[in-house]
C-alpha cells in the first residue's frame, strides 16, 4: 500500500526529460574605481534520465539582461536649416544590456510562438512603446535602438557563441562593458529541441557599485545637499592649494 | 589608466582627463577666463552625459576661479562691492536658468539649447574681440593716430535710479545694469556650465565703464558664487555633479593654468586677445557645424528619470 503510494506520488511530479544543471564563474560584479568591464563565465549541462532523441538536435540559448530602464528614443530633422529633435517614441523599459548566446542561428533554433511567450529575441526584450508626434514609425526607432545600443556593446546577438559537447555540456562567456548601471542582471538558460523550449532555468549575477563609488554615488543620490556642499569645499581647498603652492614656488 | 565615473556612469582613462584638464587649465591661465566654455563641451566630446557635462564643469570653474582671485586679492583689483551686486543678479539668473533647464530636458530639447545658446554667444563675443584686437594692433602700427581717450563717458547707464558708489572702480551709477549683467551671466551658468567670464568682462568694460584693472578680479570673485550657486542647484536638482570626475580636471586644470599664466606675460596683450578670440570662434564654428550638417546617426535615446 505504501510502496504504491511512493509511486504514485512519484509519477505525479512533473518529470521534465532533459534538466538544466547550471553555474556561472562569479555571481556577482563590483564596480570600483578602476572597473574597466568584465566578463563571466556561464556553463553547465543537460542533465537526462533517459537516452535523448536523436532527432531533433538539443540547443541551447542563454540570455543576460541588465535592469529595466524607460527610455526615449529621439529622432532629428530639419528644421529652419538646423538639426533638431523633433519625434520621440517612449519606451517603458529597455534593458540597459541585453547579450544573446546561442549554438546556432536564433531563428532556427527558436520558434516564433516560443521567442513570444520567453521574450528571448531583442526586439521581444523592449518593453511596450508609445509613438509620440512626428515622422518616423515604430519600427525606424526601434531599428535605431536596437542599432544604438549594439554600436554601445551593450546590445549584441552572438550566434554560434556556446559551445556544447556531446548533446550535453555546455559553457559561453558574456562580456559586461565598462559602462553599465547598478542592479540584478538577470541570466536565463534554454534548451530547446526544434524550436520548441525544452527546459528554462533563471539566476542573478547582482552588479554593485563597491567602495568610493558606491559611496559618492549614494551621497549623490541620498543627501544631494551635503554632496554638493562638499563637492564645493573640494574645489575650494583645490583653488587655494594650487595658488598657494605656486606661490611658495615662486619665491 | 581607467577610472570608473561614479555619476557620469561611464570609464575614461585618468591620462586623457589630465590632459584635457590641464591644457583648459593652460588656456585659462594664459588668458585669465575660466575655461568653462572649452571643458563642457569636451567633455560631452569624450562621452560624458550632457547633464552631468555642465554640472561638473561648474565645479571646476569654482576651482579655478578660487585659484585665481587669490592672486588678484593680493594685488588689491577686486571690487567687492560690484562682485557683490553682480552676484546678488547672478543668482537670479542661475535659479531661472535652471527653471529653463529642467523645462527643456522634458522637452528633449536640452541638447540643442545648450548648442544654441553657445553658438550665438561664443560667435557673438569672439567676432567682437576678434575687430576690437585687430583694430588695437593696427592702431599699434601707426603711432602718431592716438584716438582721444575720455576717462569718463556719460551714458544712458548713468541716467538710471537706485545709484551707489563702487570706490574700488571710481564708479558712481545705477545697481540696474550690473544686476542685469549678474543674472544674463548666471543664467548661462546654469545653462552652459560655464563661469561667463567671456561675457562678463567686455560688459564690465564697455558697459559699466570699469577700469580694466578691476575687471578680472572682480569678475572671477563673482563667478566663483555664482558656479557655485550652479553646482549646489545641479547637485540637489539632478544628482548630476560627478566629484571624482572634478577632482581629475581640477588637479590637471590648476597646474596647467600656472604654466599658462607665465606663457602669457611673454605675449603681449593684443596677441594674447586675438588668439583667445579665435579659439572662441573655433568652439562656436565648431558647435554651429554640428547643428549645420547632417548628423550620421539621427536617432538619439535618453533615459527617463524615475
Amino acid at each position: 500500500m505504501m510502496r504504491a503510494l511512493i509511486l504514485l506520488m512519484l509519477l505525479a511530479l512533473p518529470l521534465r526529460a532533459e534538466e538544466i544543471v547550471s553555474g556561472l564563474s562569479q555571481s556577482g560584479v563590483s564596480i570600483d574605481a578602476s572597473f574597466d568591464g568584465t566578463s563571466i563565465l556561464i556553463y553547465g549541462a543537460a542533465m537526462r534520465e533517459e537516452k535523448p532523441p536523436a532527432w531533433p538536435l538539443l540547443q541551447v540559448i542563454i540570455t543576460v539582461a541588465g535592469p529595466d530602464v524607460p527610455i526615449v528614443v529621439r529622432q532629428k530633422e530639419r528644421v529652419a536649416g538646423i538639426w533638431v529633435n523633433r519625434g520621440a517614441m517612449a519606451v517603458d523599459g529597455a534593458p540597459s544590456f541585453y547579450a544573446i548566446m546561442t549554438t546556432g542561428p536564433l531563428d532556427d533554433i527558436l520558434s516564433v510562438a516560443e521567442d513570444e511567450a520567453h521574450a528571448i529575441s531583442i526586439p521581444r526584450a523592449i518593453g511596450s512603446v508609445r509613438l509620440g508626434a512626428g515622422a518616423g514609425s515604430t519600427a525606424d526607432y526601434l531599428a535605431a535602438l536596437q542599432r544604438i545600443r549594439a554600436s554601445q556593446g551593450v546590445y549584441k546577438l552572438a550566434s554560434d557563441s556556446v559551445l556544447l559537447l556531446q548533446q550535453s555540456l555546455f559553457r559561453t562567456e558574456v562580456s559586461l562593458p565598462a559602462n553599465l548601471i547598478e542592479g540584478g542582471y538577470r541570466v536565463r538558460i534554454f534548451l530547446t529541441r526544434g524550436g520548441a523550449v525544452v527546459d528554462v532555468q533563471e539566476s542573478m549575477i547582482a552588479v554593485r557599485k563597491a567602495g568610493l563609488e558606491r559611496i559618492l554615488f549614494r551621497m549623490a543620490q541620498d543627501q544631494p545637499l551635503l554632496y554638493g556642499v562638499i563637492a564645493l569645499l573640494l574645489a575650494a581647498v583645490a583653488g587655494w592649494a594650487a595658488s598657494e603652492l605656486f606661490r611658495r614656488l615662486r619665491l | 589608466m581607467q577610472l570608473y565615473l561614479p555619476i557620469a556612469e561611464i570609464s575614461v582613462n585618468v591620462l586623457v582627463l589630465l590632459t584635457l584638464g590641464g591644457l583648459v587649465g593652460f588656456l585659462s591661465g594664459m588668458f585669465g577666463v575660466g575655461g568653462g566654455f572649452l571643458i563642457t563641451p569636451l567633455l560631452m566630446f569624450i562621452g560624458v552625459p550632457s547633464a552631468v557635462a555642465v554640472a561638473t564643469g561648474a565645479n571646476q570653474v569654482v576651482a579655478s576661479s578660487i585659484s585665481g582671485v587669490l592672486a588678484q586679492v593680493r594685488r588689491k583689483a577686486v571690487d567687492f562691492r560690484m562682485g557683490a551686486v553682480l552676484t546678488a543678479g547672478g543668482f537670479v539668473g542661475s535659479a531661472v536658468g535652471g527653471t529653463v533647464f529642467d523645462w527643456m530636458s522634458r522637452l528633449g530639447q536640452v541638447d540643442l539649447f545648450v548648442q544654441l545658446s553657445y553658438v550665438l554667444f561664443l560667435g557673438l563675443v569672439g567676432a567682437m574681440m576678434f575687430q576690437e584686437s585687430i583694430r588695437a594692433i593696427l592702431r599699434a602700427r601707426r603711432p602718431g593716430v592716438q584716438p582721444v581717450r575720455r576717462a569718463h563717458v556719460h551714458s544712458w547707464v548713468h541716467r538710471m535710479p537706485l545709484k551707489m558708489k563702487f570706490r574700488a572702480s571710481g564708479l558712481y551709477i545705477s545697481v540696474i545694469p550690473p544686476v542685469a549683467v549678474g543674472s544674463l551671466v548666471g543664467f548661462l551658468s546654469a545653462i552652459m556650465g560655464v563661469g561667463g567670464g567671456f561675457i562678463m568682462v567686455p560688459a564690465m568694460i564697455y558697459l559699466l565703464g570699469m577700469p580694466t584693472r578691476v575687471v578680472v578680479g572682480t569678475s572671477l570673485f563673482q563667478i566663483i558664487f555664482v558656479t557655485a550657486f550652479t553646482t549646489l542647484m545641479h547637485a540637489l536638482n539632478h544628482h548630476s555633479v560627478d566629484m571624482l570626475l572634478a577632482l581629475v580636471l581640477i588637479v590637471g586644470g590648476v597646474i596647467g593654468a600656472q604654466i599658462g599664466a607665465r606663457v602669457g606675460i611673454r605675449l603681449k596683450a593684443e596677441q594674447l586677445r586675438i588668439l583667445l578670440a579665435l579659439l572662441v570662434l573655433a568652439v562656436a564654428g565648431k558647435i554651429a557645424l554640428d547643428l549645420l550638417l547632417q548628423p550620421a546617426e539621427l536617432f538619439s535615446i535618453t533615459t527617463v528619470a524615475k
